[in-house]
């Protein structure tokens, strides 16, 4: 089941005025600019559905960029994003495209920063939820609802056994497991959702222990949830 | 563990002989590992921004992002307390408190989705009513909340609470729902009551498009925010006066669902169809964004 919890349906506390084309596209914003993992220096968002013909109305527009910059749902801020991003030197676009059969509320993002880039489709489902679609070229699927850790590693026999085992010892409970790879012994990425707060200490033994793991990252739409 | 059947949450509260927003408070605290004070507290702040909308939109003249709506929870309000209206004054201020968190909305002010931003307006609306004349309790109403939530967990999970899904139904429909349902649990209905009420006021939404001028969430969103407010008190009052939904609530839900996969996609919230097409509609958008 896609909701499940009470503040699924009440919430979020947001700025309007779309909860799909406004809250939802700025956690969408939150997720590319988490596993970007530092400020984006370009910003490119094509648009298909309901998001293209729509999104100047809805602020769709001011609500990805707002994401982006790591602003949430409820911030002042949102409305006047694109101030904000001239202000700070990010360049952006928005196009409208056919990305193929998703829901209709859908958008690639693809940003740009000084080390890395990253490029996801993700869809805003209702009422703020939202759910990432495709990671990079993988059809990685998660919410952001819950920490999700995404684990960048080279495939290699017991590698999820050393993570598994490493959660457990730390006393995290995983609630979702799912690991897709671009070739056999090739690059690979593990998404790990857990329950509890995982601070950067952890994240930092983490990839100390595990010599597999090339990089990783912390992804939360929910900012509570996050050290 | 969530809800996806109305039917499920009867049965599991007549088997424990709980409310049903007990049963969400149970079940959110199980998922969450946060204790009921925790989760009843930050539910109490979701209630503060619905109040602080509905006090900001009827106290105020609140214009939309656009200009193109604005003014009308004031404007309602202001004839009320001037006391010449149709019906009785109260019974007409659940339609100004849903028009002005719709406002607030539409300014890009903060609010709640309940379920969606689309259909913010309603819970608050009735909420606030039954606090400003009915002096219920805070406690009640927060815990009204839980019972609120849980039936939209059910729509969201077996049909769905997206305009661009569903059609206008899914969110104006799915709130009317949710608020009728969530006022005969706390006016002390059962809740195969609830269950009634949830089924009576979907059925009066079935088949209502999403077709925003322009796409934007105001044209007509904020007036059937206003006007199904009421459907929601209504529809409450008649469960509690024991009228059946004869066709059950879930597969009221499910039809739901049905009816939107068949609406075509400019009735689904493309701002292409319906109100939005028309000579009006179509200017409208052109002054706000050029042609």
């Amino acid at each position: 089941m896609k909701y499940t919890s009470a503040f699924d349906i009440i919430g979020p506390v947001m700025v309007g005025p779309s909860s799909s084309h406004t809250a939802g596209a700025v956690r969408m914003g939150n997720i590319a600019r988490q596993v970007l993992a530092e400020p984006p220096l370009c910003a490119e968002f094509r648009l298909m559905g309901s998001f293209a013909t729509t999104y100047r109305g809805h602020g769709t527009d001011v609500a990805l960029l707002a994401g982006v910059m790591n602003l949430s749902p409820e911030e002042d801020g949102v409305p006047v994003a694109k101030q904000m991003a001239s202000d700070v030197g990010l360049s952006y676009s928005f196009e409208e495209d056919n990305l193929g059969y998703f829901h209709p509320n859908t958008v690639r993002i693809s940003l740009l920063g000084r080390q890395r880039q990253v490029d996801l489709v993700a869809s805003s489902i209702g009422g703020g939820k939202v759910e990432v679609q495709e990671l990079d070229g993988l059809p990685l699927k998660f919410s952001g609802d819950r920490p999700t850790l995404l684990l960048y590693h080279q495939d290699a026999p017991g590698f999820l056994a050393k993570v598994c085992r490493f959660l457990d010892v730390h006393g995290y409970n995983i609630g979702r497991l799912v690991l897709e790879r671009w070739r056999r012994g090739g690059n690979a990425v593990a998404l790990c959702e857990v329950d509890g707060k995982l601070p950067p200490g952890v994240l930092q033994e983490l990839r100390a222990e595990i010599g597999e793991v090339s990089d990783l990252r912390l992804v939360c739409t929910n900012f509570a949830e996050l050290p | 563990m969530s809800f996806s059947h109305i039917q499920e949450l009867v049965s599991l509260a007549e088997e424990r002989h709980s409310s049903i927003g007990d049963l969400m408070l149970d079940v959110e605290m199980a998922a969450s590992g946060q204790c009921a004070d925790e989760i009843l507290e930050r539910m109490s702040r979701q209630l503060d921004v619905m109040e602080q909308a509905v006090r900001k939109g009827t106290t105020e003249s609140v214009v939309s992002k656009t200009g193109l709506t604005g003014g009308d929870g004031f404007r309602m309000q202001t004839y009320l307390n001037e006391g010449r209206t149709i019906l009785p004054v109260n019974a007409l201020r659940p339609l100004a408190y849903a028009l002005a968190v719709s406002e607030v909305n539409a300014s890009m002010g903060r609010i709640v989705a309940t379920p969606t931003a689309g259909a913010a307006g309603i819970l608050p609306g009735v909420l606030m009513y039954m606090v400003d004349t009915h002096g219920t309790r805070r406690e009640t109403l927060v815990r009204g909340l839980l019972t609120a939530a849980a039936l939209g967990l059910v729509i969201a999970n077996s049909a769905s609470i997206s305009g661009a899904v569903g059609g206008c139904q899914a969110e104006i429909g799915s709130a009317t729902a949710m608020a009728a349902g969530t006022l005969v649990e706390m006016q002390g209905g059962s809740p195969r009551q609830v269950a009634h009420a949830v089924g009576i006021a979907l059925k009066n939404s079935l088949g209502l498009v999403c077709d925003p001028v322009g796409g934007l969430v105001e044209i007509p969103c904020i007036l059937r925010n206003g006007l199904h407010a009421l459907t929601a008190i209504a529809a409450a009052d008649m469960a509690l006066a024991g009228i059946r939904s004869i066709i059950p609530a879930d597969e009221v839900i499910q039809v739901m669902h049905h009816i939107g996969q068949k609406m075509p996609s400019t009735l689904r919230e493309t701002g292409l169809g319906g109100l939005a097409s028309t000579p009006t509609g179509q200017r409208l958008r052109e002054q706000v964004f050029g042609r």
